[in-house]
């Protein structure tokens, strides 16, 4: 809209900062995919019911379609591109292990959910996991994999620090 | 999906918001944690002019303790509400009420202030704090003024505070010590938003209720405090009886509308009744 000032808005993405001039009413989930490019964060139901477009801002996990992105200026934003480093996200081990997603379309939202219980709850009983999924609709209810799943990144996560524990006592 | 355009501008403090709403009150609008009011701009149902990002206003952060009890910043996001040590400890009710708003994510971003303000017949929070007997700091042009919560609502989404004011903290007594309390709801099975929420504290004394509050939400246009169940309560022992009466007096203590069939009295009824119920068995 021409008749709109356009504000700047810095933000770290998974990582790496992107700097861009946007009209104040662009929201974050907006300037991921239009502005930064990245397409992985999907747009479900823009009311803020479904939570396919939860990403982490400044490490929480939050629904992109209702935060502007001037709201999240100077943040750091984890979108599903910045989970992988060198090997599989342990969540996205997890998923792959177990096929938490049939059609794959909540499917960046639910790793990124899950990875958010999973910093803040490191041992999540079946039921905290159920109720952290409350906030994100899977449209083929494929729920029970998304928990099984859930549960096996915990396992991976558990894994992978003993194994990186027995290194460090080795050196 | 886009909202309307509008102008953006960010305080750094309650001055500048005041002086920024003072400009044009009837079409700037304060956004905090922005889950009420983005979803209703992108609707399309509220326009805004200009809105005054208050997230950068340390005046109205963080929590701390106050006169015996606790002074909450308005901007205080639900889940820093629910896992507070100082809110666990003075005020637990207020702590469950916020543990079971909308989902996690919304949690992370909605604030106290912004849920009070935008009065929601069917948010949570008034409930506790209505409970809680919580008092609320409100910030004008040259002037601060202080409200009682029960004064607060007037209507659905319609509260005392004036265009040009900006509600800044929330003053919430320290619960009586070994007083028992509960947040109950019965969320809507799609929106999550409670059809009802029953808050309620019991202090129990020598077998008798000494002191106790009982709130709802959801449920009415505004939320409400059961005063005559309250009533029925005080000074008796803290029975099943005792509640069953209590809990019959429910509805009548607030205004419900459409309830010719008698549904939200009965949703009254057995939610206080469980409520006391789940407080009677050490549960809340």
């Amino acid at each position: 809209m021409e008749d709109s000032r356009v504000v700047p808005v810095t933000l770290t993405v998974n990582g790496k900062a992107i700097a861009r001039e946007v009209e104040p009413r662009t929201l974050l989930v907006h300037f991921l995919r239009d502005d930064a490019g990245l397409t992985g964060t999907h747009v479900g139901c823009d009311t803020s019911q479904c939570g396919v477009c939860t990403v982490l801002l400044n490490g929480e996990a939050v629904k992109s379609c209702t935060v502007l992105a001037v709201q999240a200026d100077g943040a750091d934003v984890l979108t599903i591109e910045g989970m992988e480093e060198e090997i599989l996200h342990p969540v996205q081990q997890g998923f792959w292990e177990k096929h938490g997603l049939q059609c794959g379309f909540c499917t960046p939202g639910a790793m990124l959910t899950a990875s958010y219980l999973l910093s803040t709850h490191p041992h999540p009983s079946e039921q905290e996991i159920r109720e952290s999924l409350d906030g994100l609709l899977c449209r083929c209810t494929g729920y029970e994999t998304i928990v099984r799943s859930v549960q096996r990144a915990q396992e991976i996560m558990d894994e992978r620090r003993e194994s990186a524990d027995r290194e460090t006592r080795a050196i | 999906m886009y909202t309307a355009p509008f102008d953006y501008r960010r305080a750094h403090d309650t001055q500048e918001v005041v002086t920024w709403l003072q400009e044009d009150p009837d079409n700037t609008k304060i956004i905090a944690g922005g889950h009420s009011l983005l979803p209703l701009m992108k609707l399309r149902l509220a326009s805004v002019a200009r809105l005054v990002d208050i997230s950068q206003v340390a005046e109205l952060q963080g929590i701390r303790e106050d006169m015996g009890g606790l002074r909450i910043g308005a901007f205080t996001r639900h889940a820093q509400l629910a896992k507070d040590p100082a809110v666990r400890e003075a005020a637990p009710l207020l702590a469950s009420a916020a543990a079971v708003i909308g989902d996690m994510q919304v949690r992370n971003r909605g604030t106290i202030g912004g849920s009070l303000c935008h009065a929601d017949p069917a948010a949570d929070l008034p409930a506790a704090l209505l409970a809680l007997n919580a008092e609320l700091v409100i910030a004008g042009p040259g002037t601060e003024r202080r409200e009682s919560l029960d004064a607060f609502f007037l209507a659905p989404f319609i509260t005392t505070l004036a265009a040009d004011e900006v509600l800044t903290a929330i003053v919430v007594p320290r619960m009586v010590p070994g007083a028992k309390s509960t947040y109950l709801k019965r969320p809507h099975p799609a929106s999550g938003y409670p059809v009802i929420g029953v808050a309620a504290w019991v202090s129990v004394s020598g077998g008798r209720v000494e002191d106790c509050r009982i709130a709802l939400t959801g449920i009415g246009p505004v939320p409400f405090r059961a005063a005559r169940s309250e009533q029925v309560l005080t000074g008796r022992a803290f029975s099943r009886e005792a509640i069953a009466e209590a809990a019959r007096e429910a509805a009548g203590s607030g205004t419900l509308e459409d309830d010719e069939d008698g549904y939200k009295s009965q949703l009254c009824q057995v939610y206080v009744s469980r409520a006391l119920g789940d407080i009677a068995q050490g549960a809340g």
